[in-house]
């Protein structure tokens, strides 16, 4: 038998919650329903156990919705979440949208409103097992992408995979580029095709887009799901043919065009280190932890979701530092470097790190 | 059910413009909305003077920062010891001026 999904359920007017509690008790699926009545409790709760979905209200006295929703991002990305609030603001609703939360929804004002919201509710937690994109229900993106390809629709695809963005662009049902972590076009497409989850949005079109795809779909998602079967087949034990391996991702940070040093840390001070071409090592790596932890800290605290990266410069050097599984990555350029190229190969190598 | 929901709606908006800060990271001069909190722009300028001293004190003399969060980017130089502070709200469909 399946067990019952955990909903916690945060708002600060315990009236409320006491009402929402008996709402979602009509709910199919039968969850258990937790509540908290402040931001923080919220927090200790999740750090306690773990839950299925997270129902926040907005407006909340010292630690508000936008807030906690930036925390939980980060902390608990595969958490569902949906925003229940008052507020009818277009550009709030984007940017809680732009946190990666799965539902903005305003508070029901009659009956009708409570059943379509309990039928979201149920949908999304009935999704939960399911796996795939979210955002279409129980599609892969490939069925995505073939959909929009067979409507001749124009469209850019924003794909999020944990802490990965990727584009796509669609123009009049034709794939015309591909864009994530600092690869481009088809390379860019595959490397997108095989991320197994994520959340998705429709962006509208960019007619004006320079195509650099220029394969058929169709080609091109049969090459991805060869490409995806030789993975897999590749994962499973079998004697190993002979192959040239890639030098590791420090390595390949490196030699990037004009990277002088790099420096990969893991999440606390026990978690190995590895560094090539720094000259002082622990005085960089207590800098760059610092400053992530700090720059983490202050992101949470303006609710302005996760932190990408930092670049740092003076006339005579460039730095990048990004936030990477847990840990970070810390690259030094040599002299300064022409606009655009630190943030796209901070972007790249972190990519490379990702576990 | 009219009581589902609530009155003054009074979400604070993501910040959007400059603001300058004196070594100790007092505020100088502002062009962001005057209801913003004072506090969160203090803390986030004590942040990056911060960061600016902790890099200088470990060799590494930089003078300009830029922070990306998916929301906002902040983009910073230092001037005499403080510094001149810019903030952009970002969107999924670019940023806001």
């Amino acid at each position: 038998m399946q067990a019952r999904p955990k909903i916690l359920l945060v708002d600060d007017d315990p009236d409320l919650l006491e009402l929402y509690r008996e709402l979602l008790g009509r709910l199919p699926s039968q969850p258990e329903i937790r509540l908290a009545n402040s931001g923080s409790k919220a927090l200790a709760l999740l750090e306690a156990e773990p839950f299925h979905l997270l129902i926040c209200d907005l407006k909340m006295p010292r630690l508000d919705g936008l807030q906690v929703l930036a925390v939980v991002r980060r902390k608990y990305p595969q958490l569902r979440t949906v925003v229940l609030t008052a507020l009818t603001d277009e550009q709030l609703r984007s940017r809680v949208y732009a946190l990666g939360v799965d539902l903005y929804w305003q508070k029901p004002g009659n009956e009708q409103e409570v059943q379509l919201f309990l039928d979201c509710l149920e949908s999304l937690l009935s999704r939960e097992a399911a796996g795939g994109f979210r955002g279409v229900q129980s599609k892969s993106l490939v069925d995505i992408i073939q959909l929009e390809c067979l409507s001749q629709n124009s469209t850019v695809l924003r794909i999020t995979h944990g802490p990965l963005t990727g584009r796509i662009w669609i123009q009049g049902g034709e794939l015309i580029d591909a864009e994530t972590a600092g690869l481009e076009g088809e390379e860019a497409f595959a490397r997108i095709l095989s991320w197994k989850s994520g959340t998705f949005e429709q962006l509208p079109a960019e007619p004006g887009r320079p195509r650099r795809i220029f394969k058929s779909y169709n080609a091109l998602l049969l090459e991805a799901a060869q490409a995806m079967d030789e993975s897999d087949a590749a994962a499973a034990p079998m004697v190993e043919p002979e192959t040239i391996k890639p030098p590791p991702p420090i390595e390949q940070i490196t030699a990037m065009e004009g990277v002088g040093s790099a420096l990969h840390f893991g999440p606390d001070e026990t978690a190995p280190v590895e560094s090539r071409g720094v000259e002082t090592p622990q005085a960089r790596l207590r800098w760059a932890r610092q400053t992530l932890a700090r720059f983490q800290r202050l992101g949470e605290r303006l609710a302005v979701g996760p932190l990408k990266q930092i670049e740092a410069s003076s006339w005579q050097q460039h730095v990048g530092l990004a936030p990477v599984g847990g840990g970070g990555l810390l690259i030094e350029w040599l002299g300064r470097q022409p606009p655009g190229r630190v943030e796209q190969q901070l972007k790249t190598a972190a990519a490379l790190l990702q576990p | 059910m009219k009581w589902f929901r609530k009155t003054a709606p009074t979400l604070r908006p993501l910040p959007a413009g400059s603001f300058t800060v004196d070594p100790e990271g007092h505020l100088l001069a502002s062009t962001l909305p005057s209801d913003y909190p004072v506090s969160l722009l203090r803390e986030l300028g004590l942040q990056v003077l911060a960061t600016f001293r902790e890099a200088h004190a470990t060799g590494l003399n930089l003078t300009d920062l830029v922070v990306r969060y998916d929301g906002l980017k902040i983009a910073a130089r230092e001037l005499r010891g403080g510094a001149i502070i810019f903030v952009f709200p970002q969107t999924p469909f670019g940023s806001v001026p």
